[in-house]
């Protein structure tokens, strides 16, 4: 049941219709960073299909997009992967307790040059 | 007053399920003027039809109603039958009880209602019918073959061969088409050029075709047996009939710099040229963009050195009048620009190639000899890989085409599989979405690829392609073994997807025909009347139509051809009958029916009109021509003071059908 | 011309340059940037998830303060570009995301998108014409091989940025050569930096930058230049290689004589 409301959630926030996936693969092709992902951008629009919205949730992947839009750019049916991909991040920082990033993580990760872009934005991707 | 028939058809269980055939024939018949009702299992059957002209003769029926299934399946059966009683055809109504009413309807009474209203509508319309009779017009026995590619070579033949003459009309300078681009052809591997030149030479010396090359079709007038086409014939800047293609002047010309398409740019040609060796006709063209004489008024060298002193400087083009009875498209194909998918890096590396640059690569004609070098440095490729269906299959909101290319996964694994053969040092990789082989011999060609050949078939597609250190870096998904794959290429081919030739469109609208949403000329019927348009004598041939390989075009060609010969056979046509009308009394000259007729058939007359006192007034009026109006109506919607009307669906006939079903 | 001008959180601190040059030179090329007052941060990232209100806000602000002014807003941070020109287009698109925005706000004129977004490499193509950037190149950069590196942030999603061929772009080409330069072209030119990662995984940045500049490199880059702040980092940083990496309004600046 609850494997159905994150889909559903996924599907809303994200506005993709993984049916319309031909299981080309040309994201999976174009993903720079495809070797750091346990599940790789084409098995996101699958396994959204299929419902297992869990999986993913609990995968290191969702923190490993860049967000780059390389697939969503070259995908030939225009399914939008990325999209699926931040909607399933989003389902697991919603949640109570689910930052993935916090505060406190910062200062160790400062260098002088580090430009406050990056902290900005790594904390819209990665906590609510 | 009429006498009217009602016979009600079970369609086997296709209505009778749904709807009670019994109580809509006794409805039926209790309809004023209804003098005859009957149910029947098979209506269409001989017992069925000799039921209606039994019931024509026995109750001298004046019309009759059949309540079956569409008039698109059997209104032309029943019409026969009607005739074959001795009744005019277009007494015959059909009430279209099985597609809009027992197939979508699950209720029986609700069906049965409806298909009463149904029935009694169409008695409401025999009421106002008429008898109608089809007029006759010549025709013209000769045909028109626009495109000179393999789809109109073996049309022209066919109906030469039957005996009527045949024109072609060919924009290039000569016949040929693609496949006199294509090295080799599956699944046989014959030589392209070996089978298809026989066939140039066939046309060329076949006394009923004439060849218009380097010709385009500027207009077009007329209608089914009598088209009026106007060829516009480019000046080629050499006089056709003294040139004897002996190719000095090719040599000589100091302009070298020129692309040459018939290589795809792949090399250079002079500017005056003969695009390849068994050209027909095998006469040199000047390409006036690059000639320095033409330009500049300064060389001359190629009206120099021909003996034969054909050359013409102050060629003009030039118009020709010919009548037609018949009309084959034939325009062919192109691959799609790729300018959209520079992730493939075509625009940035000469290493990158189509498949139709990929057989000029390997074309023993062809700019390299037949061997196989990549274009930047000329050196063996020892590392290929194939793109399948790049443009194809897309969702359509993009830059792509929707469809299936359908000829791209066959010319890939001959790409391969002769790639193998000629160079087994190269590794060769082809990454697929699907590989569709539907055809004789087509799977097991595909299958000897990978099992004889040992060619890579890799599912999943490339996401991008780097041109870095003199190589091309392939990028890709292998999704069955669910890896990022990359690849140190030295060639990679794209299968670009195939659209129809631009010139298309235009000659869709100068022959009034219909194309669908990527430019494909319609059919008839998809399956049905597949190499006839849906304008009387306009047929179609070869991809114009929608993606072929060449065994499946030249079977469309030929069939192209019978249906042709078919109409040029006849002396006279018999028109359709249900034709617009104006009435001439009521027409007030505004020329609406004229715009909207997507046939022509409307044209303007002053006519004089007697009037009051014996006056005379010239009026502007609307002018039917029965032979080239199809009878779509668009003319009676548009006309504002209600002149125009359509036989056998007159507006009052309509009306009284709404009337009948709003009872 | 005035312009409104949106400079970004960035660039008030760790890229200073970016601004002060693009500042200077467009006021030597007859544009003023009219900074708007009290801008806030966009976020660094668009906010892709369609049920994201809160987070859109600061950039329609920038886009109503501009369209207040009937001025055309110009950024010339890639990141700031790319949030603010998509939940531009949400304004103009998203019916949804529109109706929450404007009840949001509740301002007396909603707003739906209807000011003109330029990224400031847009502007000098556009508003200033990179013929006339040529004429005014006092020191112009000959013989200097420079690779543009535009990230994904500058291109895609394409059909929402609209701001060149996604996959072969050549606008940052065609300013280099109005500088004097001479563009290196190299596919990585539109792969990603690696972005933010690199605050918890700078592996997956330093794999990234290395892969650009390798790239740039291979095609005989001597400098890259760069719209973005945290690209440049990137690839000064975890890029591993010594080649200089500079904004593209320093170069323009020190081929005008500004720097």
């Amino acid at each position: 049941m609850e494997q159905n409301n994150f889909k559903e959630t996924v599907l809303r926030i994200s506005g993709v219709n993984p049916k319309k996936c031909m299981r080309c693969g040309k994201c999976s092709g174009a993903c720079p960073n495809y070797d750091e992902m346990e599940f790789h951008p084409h098995q996101f629009v699958s396994m959204v299909e299929n419902g297992e919205i869990e999986k993913l949730m609990t995968s290191p992947s969702v923190y490993k997009c860049l967000t780059c839009f390389a697939c969503v750019e070259r995908c030939p049916r225009q399914v939008e992967p990325a999209k699926l991909i931040e909607a399933v991040r989003l389902c697991v920082i919603r949640q109570a307790g689910q930052n993935h990033l916090k505060p406190d993580q910062i200062p160790e990760m400062l260098d002088e040059d580090l430009p406050q872009q990056a902290i900005v934005s790594a904390f819209r991707k990665f906590t609510k | 007053m009429q006498r009217i028939g009602v016979f009600v058809c079970w369609c086997g269980s296709n209505i009778a399920a749904t709807v009670d055939v019994k109580k809509v024939a006794e409805t039926l018949g209790k309809e004023p003027c209804v003098v005859y009702y009957e149910n029947y299992q098979y209506m269409c059957s001989e017992e069925g039809q000799n039921k209606i002209i039994n019931a024509i003769h026995e109750h001298k029926l004046s019309g009759i109603v059949i309540c079956s299934c569409s008039p698109r399946m059997h209104e032309a059966t029943f019409r026969r039958t009607a005739q074959k009683a001795g009744l005019n055809p277009y007494m015959v109504e059909i009430a279209n009880i099985r597609e809009q009413c027992s197939w979508i309807h699950k209720d029986m009474a609700t069906a049965t209602e409806k298909a009463i209203i149904l029935g009694r509508a169409a008695i409401a319309k025999v009421h106002l019918n008429t008898p109608l009779q089809a007029g006759e017009s010549p025709v013209v026995k000769r045909a028109l073959v626009i495109g000179g590619g393999i789809a109109g070579i073996q049309t022209a033949l066919d109906i030469a061969d039957a005996g009527f003459e045949v024109d072609i009309v060919e924009k290039k300078p000569t016949i040929g088409g693609k496949m006199s681009q294509i090295d080799k052809t599956f699944p046989t591997l014959d030589c392209s050029a070996c089978i298809l030149t026989p066939k140039m030479v066939d046309v060329a010396q076949n006394e009923k075709i004439h060849i218009y090359s380097y010709s385009e079709v500027a207009a077009v007038k007329g209608f089914v047996g009598n088209f009026d086409v106007t060829i516009k014939r480019k000046a080629r800047y050499v006089k056709e009939e003294l040139c004897t293609g002996c190719g000095a002047c090719t040599e000589k010309c100091p302009q070298k710099k020129v692309p040459n398409d018939f290589n795809l740019g792949l090399d250079n040609k002079h500017a005056i040229y003969i695009p390849f060796a068994q050209a027909v006709p095998k006469v040199a063209t000047i390409d006036p963009d690059y000639c320095m004489m033409l330009k500049t008024g300064k060389c001359g060298v190629c009206s120099k050195v021909c003996a034969a002193g054909a050359i013409d400087y102050k060629q003009q083009d030039e118009l020709v009048q010919q009548q037609y009875g018949a009309i084959v498209v034939a325009t062919g194909y192109n691959p799609i620009d790729l300018k959209n998918y520079d992730e493939f890096a075509y625009s940035q590396s000469p290493d990158v190639v189509t498949s139709l640059e990929f057989e000029r690569l390997t074309n023993a004609a062809g700019p390299t000899g037949g061997v196989l070098l990549r274009p930047s440095d000329r050196q063996h490729p020892h590392t290929i890989v194939f793109v399948q269906c790049v443009g194809s299959r897309e969702s359509g909101e993009g830059c792509g085409k929707t469809y299936c290319s359908k000829i791209c996964c066959m010319y890939t694994a001959k790409h391969a599989m002769l790639t193998r053969e000629k160079y087994p040092d190269t590794e060769v990789y082809v990454f697929y979405i699907d590989v569709r082989t539907p055809g004789k011999n087509f799977d097991e060609f595909y299958r000897r690829a990978v099992e004889e050949y040992g060619v890579h078939y890799i599912k999943g597609m490339v996401g991008k392609v780097s041109p870095e250190n003199g190589k091309l870096m392939v990028q890709a998904s292998d999704l069955l073994d669910n890896k990022q794959l990359k690849i140190e290429a030295d060639l990679v081919v794209l299968a670009a997807a195939i659209e129809p030739d631009p010139s298309a469109r235009p000659l869709a609208t100068m022959l009034t025909t219909q194309m669908d949403t990527n430019d494909f000329f319609t059919e008839a019927h998809p399956k049905l009347r597949p190499v006839e348009s849906a304008t009387a004598g306009i047929f179609l041939s070869g991809c114009c139509q929608g993606p072929k390989d060449i065994p499946e075009t030249v079977s469309q060609a030929s069939a192209c051809a019978a249906k042709v010969i078919g109409l040029l056979a006849k002396d006279k046509l018999l028109g359709n009958p249900c034709v617009a009308e104006s009435n001439e009394l009521m027409c007030n000259g505004c020329s609406s029916c004229e715009k909207v007729c997507p046939y022509g058939a409307i044209s303007y007359v002053d006519k004089e009109f007697k009037m009051p006192n014996r006056t005379i007034a010239v009026r502007r009026v609307a002018n039917v021509n029965p032979a080239v109006c199809q009878g779509c109506g668009a003319c009676t919607v548009a006309c504002p003071s209600g002149a125009m009307d359509l036989k056998g669906f007159s507006n009052s006939q309509i009306m009284a059908e709404v009337d009948a079903i709003c009872k | 011309m005035t312009v409104s001008y949106y400079p970004g959180c960035t660039l008030k601190t760790k890229a200073k340059n970016l601004d002060l040059y693009a500042r200077k030179c467009a006021e030597a090329l007859g544009i003023a940037l009219e900074e708007i007052p009290e801008w806030q941060c966009c976020g660094g990232c668009y906010p892709v998830a369609k049920d994201e209100i809160a987070t859109k806000l600061s950039s329609v602000r920038a886009l109503a303060a501009a369209k207040e002014k009937g001025q055309t807003l110009v950024t010339v941070c890639s990141a700031c570009h790319n949030v603010i020109k998509r939940v531009n287009h949400d304004m103009q698109t998203d019916e949804e995301i529109r109706d929450k925005v404007n009840r949001y706000r509740a301002p007396d004129e909603p707003y739906e998108g209807e000011t003109n977004v330029l990224h400031y490499i847009e502007m000098l193509r556009d508003l200033v014409g990179f013929d006339k950037i040529k004429e005014k190149v006092v020191n112009p950069l000959a013989g200097k091989k420079i690779a543009a590196y535009y990230g994904c942030l500058l291109l895609r999603p394409g059909k929402v940025m609209a701001f060149d061929n996604p996959e072969n772009p050549s606008i940052l080409e065609d300013f280099i050569r109005a500088l004097g330069a001479e563009p290196v072209l190299y596919p990585a030119r539109n792969e990603c930096c690696g972005g933010y990662l690199t605050l918890e995984d700078p592996e997956i940045p330093k794999k990234r930058s290395e892969t650009v500049l390798q790239s740039a490199q291979n095609h005989g880059a001597e400098v890259v230049t760069t719209a973005c702040p945290l690209c440049l980092y990137n690839l000064q940083k975890n890029g591993g290689s010594e080649i200089p990496v500079v904004y593209i309004t320093e170069l323009l600046a020190e081929a005008l004589g500004l720097k």
